[in-house]
């Protein structure tokens, strides 16, 4: 139809109009690093792996491999780790911190459950690593370096792989069906694992060339003693060999009431152990408060729910038979734990120790270029040692002991390990800024109060070893990874393609590049970043 | 009409979109294929939210009639910064004709249309508030009370922007324009004017009122399909934050919008046949002061030293809107999509774990299908 | 077929045969009985299809019609006096946007004072506003005037007004010869739209035009209105043709041929002067009657052409601009521009004040005497006494300068004469 002229229009003809040339400020995509992931040892991207979860079906699978990338165990991180990443996360701002934990053990589980594996690259770099210890560190390493195309052999001095998650872990915490079928998957890479295989001298391991690197994990098992005038028929024990005697099948006799010295979660592990073995009383003795102990809250609410007791502010005088001599401490000005004076007595037929652990570092004695200090491997910021080629890495380097440190400590190594073979040090990619409270729009976030992973009836729990925990069924681990505000990183909401007044945000379903700022029409009125949810828009200056 | 409820309430429902749910339950702004009725190059302000309302609206409402729509538009705003010549930002059959005379205009559409037997064509009216309350309420009026087959749309940015931000019916009090100046014995606009049109319309006992904002567009976008099923007379208010005329950021238009709502400001309501047939809650209840502080126009208020008598006055207000409309939810979290209640009910389905005893069925699903509280 | 019938309703008849699609209107004496008729038609089905919508003003009226003719439909309204004012800028905005909307104006004035009766007010008051306008001179004209205005306004797609003299056509019972059907059908087709809102093929009507285009629209405005001028004529007689009747047109010459006095006028006064200029006739004085029937555009040629062999024309016009004179005067004066003008601009029949052939005779005879000066404004039957005991009154108060002096003056020429 012939148009009037100027009164009648063709219609969306004002797209010869530009009006990007408005611009002052431009949106430009910026990903900021979610604190659950700068909170993570192991460095999982627990704002992808959740992402990808919340999908369900398909999904779930895509999260494990991405669990993957950076953590071989996700089963057993599912259910032994402290989790740093919820207590760092921002959602604990706005109802609960998301039950990351839960989600991960639930995709180890599906893992495990689908026989989901992973290969090592066809092609081989020949290069050779020798790793010591099969504990969460030398695993890791081995995994890692393995899918990097190296050949590895862990030569373990004990008759099972596992370390601590076998010896240090009860089983109602970690059942060993799981802990076997992640360190399965390790091997089925082809890593090469000597059980009762110890390295005496590192110096020696290193010396007909076999090896083109090293990895040391040897742990620490070794129980700290302390000094405690006791009587003969006092009867005394580490927590770390009584735990280690309860996997070898030899179990130790404790009797009716026992004691246990340590405020840490070997104390705690140690107390419940001691209530399934069969004792009425189990009461932690501990020289200071509740709120100071090294035990994580979680292990010390479950061992008080199966009838641990405890006594605060108390230290040991004196060991004798059936019944141990406490004294009451206060704290001093400086929080510190000081002796009154005051004495009390504790029945008990058997006292264990756990104070902590040491390691036994005779393996590097030989070796003049590896610092010692404080009893523990010096290692650089890429994990090597004072002798090229050896590295180090969990709990005989310095850092807080954790398995998921140990895990962290294997994947760093084997990066640098493998930077090292390749002559091409390794360098860590950028790190975005964290992606604080601030930075979201916590408005879009739905109320979606947790859902906790319901536990193991508490009477069970007094003599059994079944698991405690019990997992999530997948409603409510889609739940839980539904409740992930993917900080500072795109969730695909559509926000920004549905607030731009000016229809300048482009939304390209391509997965590497969700969105674009369509700059000819883009005036810079900020609501798309404003209204981003997660934060993963900024506003920057144009260039004139 | 249900609203599909998103599993998992990463953000529920308040997001444009959320790759969760299946695309044909996804919000309309969430799709590529959106109409864009009004398209780019339009020349609103930075941060325009009545171009916002205009594209929530009119795309819904195409969605709703597979694209046999037609717009008549009032002057103002929408219309200069739309279509100066050479140049039109409208993707549909659209007219301007005056300032008074949208309803009528389309009035007449609807007729013709319906004389020549082309019903399955819709029409749409638009105007702001200027055009809505004050210059165009007799034809406004007149529409309702024939209950022509026109959906009326009024974007409210309380004042008449276009001509250099003055006073409308629709101003709130103690707002400042370019006619009611801080000055004088009663600074900004005075207390006791202005007229609320969603009342009066639900007077008319029209087949559909509705308001919504620029904040919550699978609200707004959920009352125009609803308005779409129905013939007669229809209206819904929606509340466009003027970055300009209030002396806010223009990033802070969607922010206003929602916080109008959550004080209890602007009531989020619908009703058929002159009855409130739902409410939108308040999420988070937050003071008055939480929405005036970030508009220059109450800047008054505040400084040299804040006004507290007028500030009160302000709240009363909102407090009887909250009051009237019943706007706080009682039981928290358990009255909105993808809010707790829903969330539960949900896992709790699938767990097979019955629902909560104290949760009675017949109002959860009424809840959910009207997104508020039934009255 | 004759039949006996009010003005009114023999138009609403015509307009119902011209099958609009919407109707709306608002009531105001003396449109309601053509309103009234048509709602009639429309809720018994022999109008259909078509709605009519019964809105709140005369602003509304035409608004919706606005709505309605963009949307493709006829759209028809009928207002007289205050409503078309009341309408006043819809009707500029259906002519910016070349809507081809049909109304009839039953010509009433305009107040204040508030008045119901007849005068030529209010088509004068919106002779600019775009629309083409035609005078009837009978209710029989004015029937098929609408038939030929929607043909008119459709062919150029431009709104039409079709004025007919309040209470004088609009309840007059006269014989009339309403159209059949079939006749209307074939002269006028279906409505073809020049532009409209049509989902399948989307347009933005009514932009904003700013300087850079305005006076090209303003100018393509009025060239269509000067097309009106070429188009009105062969309308006419093809009307003629198919009806019989020479109704329409730009003008009418009555006993021009050799008239040295010619009497130009709008609407149904012209009747009466016919019957002066048949007395005068009879009398021997050379005079004729010049009816205007379209007065927008104005076919100046046309006017020009018939006033051309007249010493002296008369107007008589049912409005005039306060302040400054006759309105159809200044615009023959423009036909006339060429010549010396002998120009007698008579204001008569105001507010329903009837125009005799008495009153006429009178003022004919005041010019051929000399009595009344040419180019200047004049008051047929005026009370002149009633002004005298209000002008006193006045001066008491304030002195009139030189300009009312003269209106003064006037008074007592023409008043004198007059009774």
């Amino acid at each position: 139809m012939e148009k009037p002229f100027a009164i009648t229009l063709d219609v969306g003809s004002s797209l010869a109009n530009k009006t990007g040339s408005w611009r002052t400020e431009r949106a430009v995509y910026t990903d900021r690093l979610p604190p659950c992931n700068h909170g993570c040892p192991a460095g999982e991207n627990i704002q992808q792996w959740l992402y990808d979860a919340e999908e369900g079906g398909e999904g779930y699978e895509r999260a494990w491999r991405q669990i993957m990338l950076d953590n071989p165990f996700p089963a057993i991180m599912g259910r032994v780790c402290y989790h740093p990443c919820e207590t760092a996360c921002n959602r604990a701002e706005l109802d609960e911190a998301v039950g990351i934990n839960s989600v991960e053990r639930f995709l180890g589980d599906e893992g495990i459950g689908q026989g989901w594996t992973v290969e090592a690259p066809p092609g081989r770099t020949g290069k050779r690593v020798l790793i010591v210890g099969a504990g969460p560190s030398g695993l890791s390493a081995a995994y890692f370096l393995a899918r990097m195309g190296h050949e590895v052999t862990i030569r373990e001095a004990g008759p099972m792989a596992g370390g601590m998650m076998r010896f240090g872990i009860p089983k109602y915490r970690l059942p060993r069906d799981v802990l076997d079928a992640e360190v399965q998957r390790i091997l089925d890479l082809g890593v090469e694992l000597e059980l009762d295989s110890k390295v005496e001298d590192v110096v020696e391991a290193g010396r007909d060339g076999e090896f083109d690197a090293t990895f040391l994990a040897i742990g620490a098992q070794v129980g700290k003693r302390a000094y405690i005038p006791a009587g003969s028929a006092a009867h005394m024990l580490d927590a770390v060999s009584m735990l280690h005697d309860m996997e070898t099948g030899e179990k130790p006799l404790l009797g009716r009431r026992v004691a246990i010295y340590g405020g840490g979660n070997t104390a705690m592990d140690a107390a419940r152990t001691a209530r399934r073995l069969g004792a009425e009383e189990a009461v932690v003795v501990y020289r200071r408060t509740r709120e100071q102990m090294p035990a994580h809250e979680t292990e010390v609410e479950e061992a008080e729910e199966e009838g641990v007791m405890m006594r605060w502010l108390s230290t040991i005088k004196q060991a004798g038979d059936g019944r141990l001599v406490l004294e009451k401490m206060e704290l001093d000005e400086s929080g510190f734990p000081q002796p009154t004076g005051e004495f009390d007595e504790l029945e008990s037929d058997a006292l264990v120790l756990a104070l902590g652990q040491e390691c036994d570092l005779s393996l590097v004695e030989a070796a003049d270029d590896i610092e010692v200090e404080d009893g523990v491997v010096a290692v650089g910021p890429d994990m090597m040692t004072g002798r090229p080629g050896v590295f180090a890495g969990g709990d005989m380097v310095p850092a807080e002991r954790s398995v998921t440190i140990a895990i962290g400590h294997g994947k760093k190594a084997a990066r640098n390990i493998d930077g090292y073979l390749r002559g091409e040090p390794f360098v860590h990619p950028p790190v975005p800024e964290i992606a604080t409270f601030e930075t979201l729009n916590p408005w879009y976030y739905a109320d979606a109060p947790r859902t906790h992973r319901p536990k193991l009836d508490a009477v069970r729990r007094q003599d059994s070893f079944d698991e405690v925990v019990v997992g999530f069924d997948e409603s409510n681990a889609l739940f839980e990874a539904r409740r992930c505000m993917s900080c500072g990183n795109c969730f695909s909401c559509d926000n920004c393609f549905g607030v731009c007044p000016d229809n300048a945000v482009l939304k390209l379903d391509d997965p590497n590049e969700r969105y674009r700022i369509d700059l000819d029409f883009c005036k810079g009125c900020g609501i798309c970043v404003a209204e981003c949810p997660s934060g993963a828009i900024q506003m920057f200056p144009e260039q004139i | 009409m249900a609203e599909q409820q998103i599993k998992g309430y990463q953000t529920g429902t308040f997001v444009v979109g959320n790759r969760l749910l299946d695309p044909e339950q996804r919000s309309t702004q969430a799709r590529t294929e959106r109409s864009n009725t009004l398209t780019s190059g339009h020349r609103a302000c930075q941060g325009c939210g009545e171009a916002l309302g205009a594209r929530y609206t009119l795309d819904a409402a195409m969605r709703a009639t597979d694209g046999n729509l037609v717009a008549c538009n009032a002057t103002g705003c929408l219309e200069v910064f739309s279509t100066p010549y050479p140049e039109s930002s409208w993707q549909l059959p659209w007219v301007h004709s005056l300032f008074g005379n949208a309803p009528a205009v389309a009035a007449g559409v609807a007729a013709a249309l319906k004389a020549k037997g082309r019903e399955d064509i819709r029409v749409v009216g638009q105007a702001g508030d200027g055009g809505t309350v004050d210059i165009g309420f007799g034809c406004l009026s007149g529409m309702f009370e024939r209950n022509d087959d026109v959906l009326f749309v009024c974007y409210d940015n309380e004042g008449y922007m276009n001509t250099g931000v003055q006073r409308s019916g629709a101003t709130p009090p103690a707002a400042r324009t370019a006619n009611t100046k801080p000055v004088g014995p009663e600074p900004g606009n005075v207390f006791g004017q202005g007229k609320n049109v969603p009342m009066i319309a639900m007077a008319h006992e029209i087949p559909y009122v509705a308001t919504a904002t620029v904040a919550e567009p699978r609200d707004l976008e959920r009352k125009v399909e609803r308005a779409m099923e129905l013939r007669g007379a229809r209206y819904i208010h929606v509340f466009v934050p003027c970055p300009l005329g209030w002396g806010a950021a223009s990033k802070d238009t969607i922010r206003l919008a929602r916080l109008v709502k959550e004080t209890g400001v602007f009531p989020v309501f619908a009703a058929e046949d002159g009855e409130v047939t739902e409410v939108s809650k308040i999420r988070r209840h937050v003071p008055v002061t939480e929405y005036l502080k970030l508009q220059r126009r109450y800047a008054h208020l505040f400084k040299p030293e804040v006004n507290t008598e007028v500030i009160e006055r302000l709240q009363a207000g909102a407090d009887r809107n909250i009051r009237r409309f019943d706007l706080l939810a009682t039981d928290e979290g358990a009255d909105f999509p993808g809010e707790a209640t829903d969330q539960a009910g949900e896992l709790h389905d699938e767990s097979g774990t019955p629902p909560a005893p104290d949760a009675d069925s017949n109002t959860t699903m009424l809840l959910k299908e009207t997104h508020g509280n039934p009255r | 077929m004759l039949e006996q019938l009010e003005g009114s309703q023999a138009v609403a008849r015509t307009i119902g045969m011209c099958r609009p699609e919407v109707i709306a209107a608002y009531p105001i004496s003396p449109q309601t009985h053509i309103v009234e008729k048509l709602s009639d038609l429309v809720r018994t089905g022999e109008l259909d299809p078509c709605e009519y919508l019964m809105v709140e003003s005369e602003f509304g009226a035409m608004s919706a019609c606005i709505g309605a003719s963009a949307a493709g439909a006829r759209a028809y309204t009928a207002t007289a006096s205050q409503g078309l004012l009341f309408m006043a800028e819809a009707l500029y905005n259906a002519s910016g946007l070349g809507l081809p909307i049909v109304m009839t104006l039953a010509n009433r004035a305009i107040g204040a004072p508030i008045n119901i009766w007849n005068d030529h007010s209010d088509a004068m008051s919106q002779r600019d506003s775009g629309w083409i306008q035609l005078f009837a001179e009978t209710n029989q004209g004015a029937c098929d005037v609408h038939i030929q205005a929607f043909r008119l306004a459709e062919q150029l797609s431009l709104p039409v007004m079709v004025c007919m003299d309040g209470f004088i056509l609009t309840h007059a019972f006269e014989q009339i010869d309403v159209p059949d059907q079939e006749r209307v059908d074939s002269f006028l087709p279906a409505f073809e739209p020049q532009q409209m809102l049509d989902p399948a093929d989307p347009m933005t009507i009514g932009a904003m035009v700013g300087p850079e285009a305005f006076t090209e629209v303003k100018y393509l405005m009025h060239a269509k209105q000067l097309q009106a001028l070429d188009q009105i004529p062969p309308i006419a007689a093809e009307f003629k043709e198919a009806f019989g009747r020479d109704s329409g047109g730009l003008v009418r010459g009555y006993r021009t041929e050799d008239a040295e006095t010619i009497v130009v006028a709008l609407g149904s006064v012209l009747g009466t002067i016919e019957d002066v200029v048949d007395e005068l006739r009879e009398q021997g004085v050379k005079i004729g009657a010049l009816a205007i029937r379209c007065f927008r555009p104005w076919p100046i040629d046309e006017v020009r052409e018939a006033l051309k062999g007249a010493d002296r024309v008369v107007v008589i016009e049912k409005a005039f601009a306060v302040g400054a004179g006759g309105i159809v005067g200044q615009n023959v004066r423009l036909a006339l521009s060429f010549r010396q003008s002998n120009i007698f601009d008579v204001v008569a029949g105001l507010g329903g004040r009837p125009v005799t052939r008495r009153s006429l005779g009178a003022l004919f005879e005041d010019i051929f005497e000399g009595r009344i000066e040419p180019n200047r404004l004049h008051f047929l039957d005026l009370k002149t006494d009633v002004i005298e005991r209000e002008f006193s009154r006045l001066e008491k108060g304030q002195k009139p300068g030189p300009n009312a002096e003269n209106i003064l003056r006037d008074i007592g020429t023409v008043a004198s004469g007059s009774h």
